[in-house]
């Protein structure tokens, strides 16, 4: 009886050191067939919504033109990109890159360049006719040590304030036209108060703060000297960039107390149920007013107060990863992406305006034909927020100086960290 | 020497997997990560990277945003334990004299450890709304329908550091209370009924019974209960995570600033953050296994 016992537990140990190896034998074939297969494995954020929409609008222009290959659907939900990027990443230090992965276009990219995990991808461009069919100064923002890492699939813009012109009106004040500066939408905002709007500017958490300090700084410093900020030329201990930093302070006490709880559909929530006058964000609002099905007439827009001239640009670009899978299957991804059917069918969905300068407007819908207009006209900026501007590292020390000064504003300490941030890689 | 292998061969058969995993994926990758933590492996970058030695420590005991998240660390982990430890002896004690229906208050109490801390963060970052008076939503909002206006407040998004992060226990403390009343519960029925009545003949008190027959015996609970929750809340990531959001300098503790610091693949800067939280759970942890082993080898 005894010996029956020792021997049962040998095997059991036995049986469990097998079922440990065997783990690492499936693993390793698993790896094996994805790379001998013809999957296209496209890494992306985009989940659900205007976003999911925009990238099933792609795939079917992909199943027609890349007959050969079949779209692998690898999104990461949730978190504006930050869960899908820990996941990139690991993926990405484990040595299996995606066939192709999304990426804000711009300095975001420096992080997987400077990695040494995508290639160059100049040669696609001469090859797909995109270095005609973009703007060159979307192409000049894309362009790291002359060369380019990845292809945008659209443009989004940054610096757009929606008004609800019904709360407005509450204060006799033009909807119709954007204030002419800071100081006078303070004004304006002052009026909202005085008429019985207790937060007339909506904002939420994190990414919200910061664009709407990066569009004040846009105003008050002018689209070059605000490009310096990120670049390098101009000193972020100025005291214009002081002045800056104080106006939007003072823009802070017109926003909603709730404003570290919230995310940005529910800031636009309060704009489009009449509680808030304002609230800044990208023009992916636009989609997201459709699918709510908020008529166009319950809402206007324009560029933040003071940067009417300046385009504040992101981009959402793919990549071809070094040593990827399937680098053929990639590329006919990438070229569905660069193409002018793909851009039409990405963009009409996720409300944002292709980067070729070739598109028809009349395909779009109406604030799409608004942007595509100041596209070709406007001063083209980037946008921190978004990666077009600063790292991930920076950015991630911008966000934090931002949460810091929502709870307790000080101005001097958040120039010194917003400094400091763009000093860290 | 073949019967002594008989004797312990089969065990350490048994053993060896665990060992194994046990030495490989905790012992070997704390290993790598304090190695890690030593070069300067700042980027994704693969290939060599040289050793700077503690450097990486240096800075960060430079830097402000660690000394936060450190702070903050140490003010939840007592607003944490002191919450817990209260509402789950009170619990206890009130089940302990005997209730209509235990087992339904019980389950109740229990309740909410089943709810993951990311799903439970997600509701209380909703119950947890700074929005007062007539916009109160929430917390604040159930005390402005019951009258107790002096109760609302702006939770973790203003004050001081205390009532940012008490407020960011008061969820763990939900979750966890009902465990340590299971712990005090099953301590207090583990008395024997005699100690109880001996010290009822000799004339003691309801007070004097608890005071100094009832809770002495419950020291060893209450250790263990201190240790258990005090790693808990060293670890605290997912809560603050689904509550706050990342960068959210206001409550950011170091595995979240980890997290951030591996997202921008700073390797060697995540990896020193490890080890000193590593080094703080060690701090607690280890003083209790000591006079745990020290107890059993007296037994």
């Amino acid at each position: 009886m005894r010996g029956g016992l020792s021997k049962t537990l040998a095997l059991v140990g036995a049986a469990g050191l097998l079922a440990v190896s065997a783990c690492g034998n499936s693993d390793n074939s698993s790896g094996g067939d994805s790379s001998a297969s013809k999957d296209v494995t496209v890494f992306t954020w985009w989940a659900d919504g205007g976003e999911k929409a925009g990238l099933d609008g792609l795939v079917s222009v992909f199943g027609t033109e890349c007959k050969d290959y079949k779209f692998v659907n690898s999104a990461v939900a949730g978190g504006a990109g930050s869960n899908a990027k820990q996941v990139l990443a690991n993926d990405l230090q484990a040595g299996k890159p995606p066939s192709t992965f999304q990426a804000h276009a711009g300095a975001e990219l420096k992080d997987y360049i400077n990695a040494g995990q995508v290639d160059d991808v100049s040669q696609l461009y001469k090859d797909y006719g995109l270095d005609k069919a973009f703007p060159q100064n979307l192409i000049d923002n894309l362009t790291v040590d002359g060369k380019i890492y990845s292809i945008p699939a659209n443009v989004h813009r940054a610096n757009v304030v929606w008004a609800n012109p019904t709360v407005l009106k509450k204060a006799s004040l033009d909807a119709t036209k954007a204030p002419a500066s800071v100081d006078a939408w303070i004004a304006d905002l002052t009026k909202l108060k005085a008429a019985g709007v207790a937060a007339p500017l909506a904002i939420s958490k994190g990414f919200a703060q910061e664009m709407l300090v990066e569009a004040v700084l846009l105003a008050e410093l002018g689209p070059d000297k605000f490009k310096g900020l990120w670049d390098g030329k101009t000193d972020w201990a100025g005291g214009d960039v002081t002045a800056a930093l104080n106006k939007y302070k003072t823009l802070l006490t017109f926003t909603n107390t709730d404003r570290e709880a919230i995310d940005w559909p529910d800031a636009l929530g309060y704009v489009n149920t009449g509680k808030a006058g304002y609230t800044l964000m990208g023009d992916w609002v636009a989609a997201q007013q459709l699918a709510d099905k908020v008529p166009d007439t319950a809402y206007t827009y324009w560029p933040a107060p003071g940067t009417s001239e300046a385009f504040q640009f992101l981009s959402d670009s793919f990549t071809l990863p070094t040593n990827g899978a399937d680098p053929d299957g990639a590329k006919c991804w990438l070229k569905t992406v660069g193409s002018a059917e793909g851009q039409k069918a990405f963009n009409t969905k996720k409300g944002s305006i292709p980067a070729r300068s070739d598109a028809n407007p009349a395909d779009y819908p109406k604030y799409q034909q608004s942007a595509m207009a100041d596209w070709k006209k406007d001063k083209i900026v980037p946008s921190c927020a978004h990666g077009a501007a600063c790292t991930l590292g920076q950015n991630n020390d911008i966000l934090s100086a931002m949460s810091q000064f929502s709870g307790s504003p000080d101005v001097a300490k958040l120039q010194t960290a917003l400094g400091a941030a763009m000093k860290t890689s | 020497m073949h019967g002594r292998i008989r004797t312990w061969g089969p065990g350490a058969l048994v053993l060896l997997p665990t060992v194994l995993l046990l030495g490989y994926f905790v012992y070997g990758l704390i290993a790598w990560s304090f190695n890690t933590s030593l070069t300067n492996r700042h980027t994704a970058r693969k290939g060599p990277a040289d050793y700077v030695g503690f450097e990486n420590y240096g800075h960060l005991f430079g830097e402000d945003r660690f000394l936060n998240s450190l702070k903050n660390l140490g003010v939840l982990t007592v607003a944490f334990i002191v919450g817990t430890l209260i509402f789950g002896l009170l619990w206890a004690l009130l089940l302990e004299k005997g209730v209509p229906g235990e087992s339904i208050f019980r389950s109740i109490y229990l309740f909410p450890m089943a709810i993951s801390m990311i799903a439970s963060g997600v509701v209380w970052g909703w119950l947890l709304n700074p929005s007062q008076g007539a916009d109160a939503r929430g917390l604040n909002r159930l005390f402005e329908i019951l009258h107790l206006n002096f109760l609302e407040n702006p939770w973790w998004t203003a004050g001081s550091r205390w009532t940012t992060m008490a407020s960011i226990a008061l969820p763990a403390i939900w979750q966890l209370s009902g465990y340590i009343m299971a712990l005090f519960l099953a301590g207090f029925r583990g008395i024997p009924p005699e100690l109880r009545e001996a010290a009822r003949v000799d004339g003691a008190s309801e007070f004097k019974l608890y005071r100094h027959v009832l809770f002495p015996q419950l020291s060893p609970i209450a250790l263990s209960a201190l240790i258990i929750l005090g790693h808990m809340s060293l670890k605290l990531f997912d809560l603050i995570y689904a509550i706050t959001g990342p960068n959210q300098f206001r409550t950011e503790v170091p595995a979240i600033y980890m997290w951030n610091t591996l997202l921008r693949s700073d390797q060697a800067k995540a990896a020193a953050i490890a080890i000193v939280l590593l080094a703080v759970v060690a701090v607690l942890v280890i003083p209790y296994i000591a006079y745990t082993v020290r107890q059993e080898s007296e037994e």
